[in-house]
């Protein structure tokens, strides 16, 4: 059992037994001594940073909750020197931040739509809720055209598709309607679906692809976005309310999930595409995101806004938010496809191979094996692009639009509550408002990360 | 090494069936390919018979995983015709899905899906590509599982296994996919030593059914034992291709004498 180191040779005889750890931090002592005051610098900076926390951290609790005042009906509450936050002011305005001027009497409508978000995003996020292809389908796909219908008052009298343009359907239909439908718009769309189906299937059919099924393909994305139209176009008596009366966390929201729900699907095309061996696709991805990432997003925002109606035919002119909502889906696209792109390529050529191995299409290996464990890798990214995007939201402001941040600076306005601390109780709110959105979505990235993770199973 | 996996006697293995006309599992006529200027198989001929155990050695940078790979088209060749199973390779996507289907392969590397169980990398395939069902998916992933001896291990991650198992689960999941031919590509080089016998073993066992095979491997003792014949490549080019018994006891060739000289000490 000895080891020797006389002569060299040693067999052993028995197996040493695992045993414990020793056992090195005793109690809250050890514990300091080992992580605060292990060397003269560890414990300078331990000494500094307490100071540090004594200088903000007592006068920060007494403004916001000692010295703070909670009730009081306008500015006087609030006048007495010394008082800490207004807190009757964020009551005030409450409504007005999250709603912005949206109609009183129709906040039911954002209601239910905050609501229904909730009660289907929750469950989406519970990886052990059951159901989650259908809860995928309702949340992505149903709820924003419901949400689209309640928030705009639907309705959006579809007149003209392609052909009505140039006054070519009106005549022959007529102007008669159903339920606030125009005939002569779903006359020029199936015409139009008819048309394009039969172009693109006689193109592929000349360069020798297969005409039927990409007629077919063609009709069915004709027909999906019918239904889009047709369920945005049904007047469901609902009195219409456009996004200028909109704002407040409703816009903040609309604009965040929006961008979020849009930018990481087009990201991922963009960065497939970045990386494909075609090399007209590979050029239009690199143009659209070298375009997108080198101008800054409030160019974008300003183009969309003022610069885009000049282009555009007269009579054209999409709603100002949809355009800022577009700019900010795109803008954010190209970020999220060089992320994309990283986990892309730090993906071994081996994982290629043995999914072409075993006989897996391009889309099979790409959606089953490529893309999850690319997407996992930078989830830290995403999040990342996902958090700044949300912050980024506030520079809609300066195209008129009053997202949450915005309807707080105009509520500063009112003299009702003009007093010393006003700006700074806002601001306090606002920060918490942003700091619990962007932290919940750091702390479930990094929930789903340690989830995802199989390679510390080794 | 040489003779250190002495696995089963030769004479247990069956032998080739040639019925005429079909017997061709693999051929190869003609074929070059260059990675841009640098030339890297050249005029490769080869015919390979249905149940027959082909074992290539050479040195490194002789082609050898090149060629193999060439057969399900992992790589491209640029001139010559490559024929499997009755299909001819060319740029068509359709032929190249249709003949990785009954072509299956392992890698040095193993390349198993590390984000998948054991049990949902051998189900993939049949249930995206053969579009099975998953409850007999399951049931022939698991089949195949016992037969590599590690039905126990379905629900791990390959990060969780050994090298030889993870060969072994590599190998299960080319089976699941019930092909025709079998392309080994060094499938021992990455293993460490206790573990390279599970791995052939699983290999011999695979021969013993009759299996067309074509391996890319050092294991000399593995060649001897279960190979019809024995190729030799060095440069690009098929230097000597022999029955394994004529192969190392009588090279021809003075690159194989040396190289022969150089593994068998």
């Amino acid at each position: 059992m000895s080891l020797t180191f006389d002569d060299g040779t040693f067999i052993r005889s028995e197996l040493v037994t695992p045993l414990p750890p020793p056992i090195r931090n005793v109690g809250i002592i050890g514990w300091m001594r080992e992580n605060l005051f292990s060397s003269v610098l560890n414990t300078l900076l331990t000494l500094f940073g307490l100071a540090l926390l004594i200088l903000i951290v007592p006068p920060m609790v007494r403004f916001a909750l000692i010295d703070a005042v909670w009730t009081g009906e306008n500015r006087e509450a609030c006048l007495d020197p010394g008082v800490g936050a207004c807190w009757p002011f964020i009551r005030a305005k409450f409504a007005q931040l999250i709603y912005g001027f949206y109609p009183i009497e129709e906040r039911w409508r954002p209601n239910i739509v905050f609501a229904a978000g909730a009660i289907l995003l929750v469950p989406l996020l519970v990886p052990s809720w059951p159901m989650k292809r259908l809860n995928a389908l309702l949340f992505f796909v149903v709820y924003p055209i419901i949400a689209f219908i309640l928030l705009t008052g639907g309705n959006i009298d579809a007149s003209s598709f392609l052909f009505q343009r140039f006054g070519l359907i009106q005549p022959i239909t007529g102007d008669a309607s159903i339920a606030g439908v125009n005939i002569a718009f779903w006359a020029d769309f199936v015409l139009t679906a008819l048309v394009a189906a039969a172009l693109v299937g006689g193109i592929i059919g000349l360069i020798g692809g297969n005409a039927l099924s990409a007629g077919r393909a063609v009709l069915l994305a004709f027909a999906a976005f019918g239904v889009l139209v047709l369920a945005w176009d049904i007047d469901f008596g609902l009195r219409p309310v456009e996004t200028r009366q909109w704002g407040g966390l409703l816009v903040t929201l609309v604009i965040a999930v929006t961008g979020i729900v849009a930018s990481l699907p087009l990201g991922i095309l963009l960065a497939l595409g970045r990386r494909s061996q075609m090399p007209i696709v590979r050029l239009l991805s690199i143009v659209f995101i070298e375009f997108w990432r080198g101008v800054p997003l409030i160019t974008v925002l300003f183009f969309a806004t003022y610069m885009l109606p000049l282009f555009l035919p007269q009579g054209a002119n999409p709603d100002g938010l949809l355009r800022a909502l577009v700019g900010v889906a795109l803008f954010s696209a190209a970020y999220m496809a060089e992320v994309v792109r990283g986990g892309l390529q730090a993906i071994p050529k081996g994982q290629y191979e043995g999914a072409m191995a075993v006989g897996l299409t391009w889309s099979q290996m790409m959606r089953l094996i490529i893309l999850p464990q690319a997407l996992t890798l930078v989830i830290p990214g995403i999040v990342n692009s996902f958090i700044s995007l949300f912050k980024d939201t506030t520079l809609v402001l300066i195209v008129s639009i009053f997202d949450f941040l915005g309807q707080l600076r105009a509520s500063f306005t009112d003299p009702n509550w003009a007093t010393p601390v006003t700006l700074y109780t806002g601001f306090a709110f606002a920060g918490i408002v942003y700091f619990l959105f962007c932290f919940g979505m750091s702390r479930y990235s990094l929930f789903v990360e340690r989830r995802l993770n199989t390679s510390h199973r080794h | 090494m040489s003779d250190t996996h002495s696995i089963v006697p030769p004479d247990a293995l069956p032998a080739v069936h040639t019925p005429p006309g079909k017997d061709v599992a693999v051929e190869l006529v003609g074929v070059h390919k260059w990675y841009g200027e640098f030339h890297v198989l050249k005029d490769i001929n080869l015919k390979v018979r249905r149940g027959e155990r082909i074992v290539i050695c050479g040195p490194s940078g002789s082609g050898k995983s090149t060629m193999i790979r060439c057969i399900n088209r992992l790589e491209e060749h640029q001139q010559g015709t490559i024929v499997v199973d009755g299909i001819e390779l060319t740029n068509d996507l359709k032929r190249i899905d249709e003949i990785r289907r009954e072509v299956g392969m392992c890698f040095q590397h193993f390349n198993l899906f590390p984000h998948l169980t054991i049990l949902e990398n051998l189900t993939l395939a049949p249930i995206w590509v053969r579009k099975m069902p998953k409850k007999d998916a399951d049931e022939l992933a698991m089949h195949f599982l016992r037969k590599v001896k590690i039905p126990e291990q379905a629900t791990k991650y390959p990060g969780q296994l050994s090298g030889g198992q993870q060969q072994r689960v590599a190998i299960a999941r080319a089976l699941c996919m019930k092909p025709k031919i079998m392309l080994f590509d060094e499938p021992t080089s990455a293993l460490d030593p206790e573990m390279v016998k599970e791995v052939l073993e699983t290999m011999v066992s695979l021969a013993e059914e009759g299996m067309t095979m074509l391996c890319v491997t050092h294991e000399m003792g593995f060649a001897r034992q279960v190979a019809n014949r024995v190729i030799f490549m060095d440069a690009g080019q098929i230097i000597e291709m022999n029955e394994p018994e004529a192969f190392f006891s009588n090279p021809q060739h003075e690159r194989t004498k040396l190289f022969l000289s150089q593994i068998l000490h």
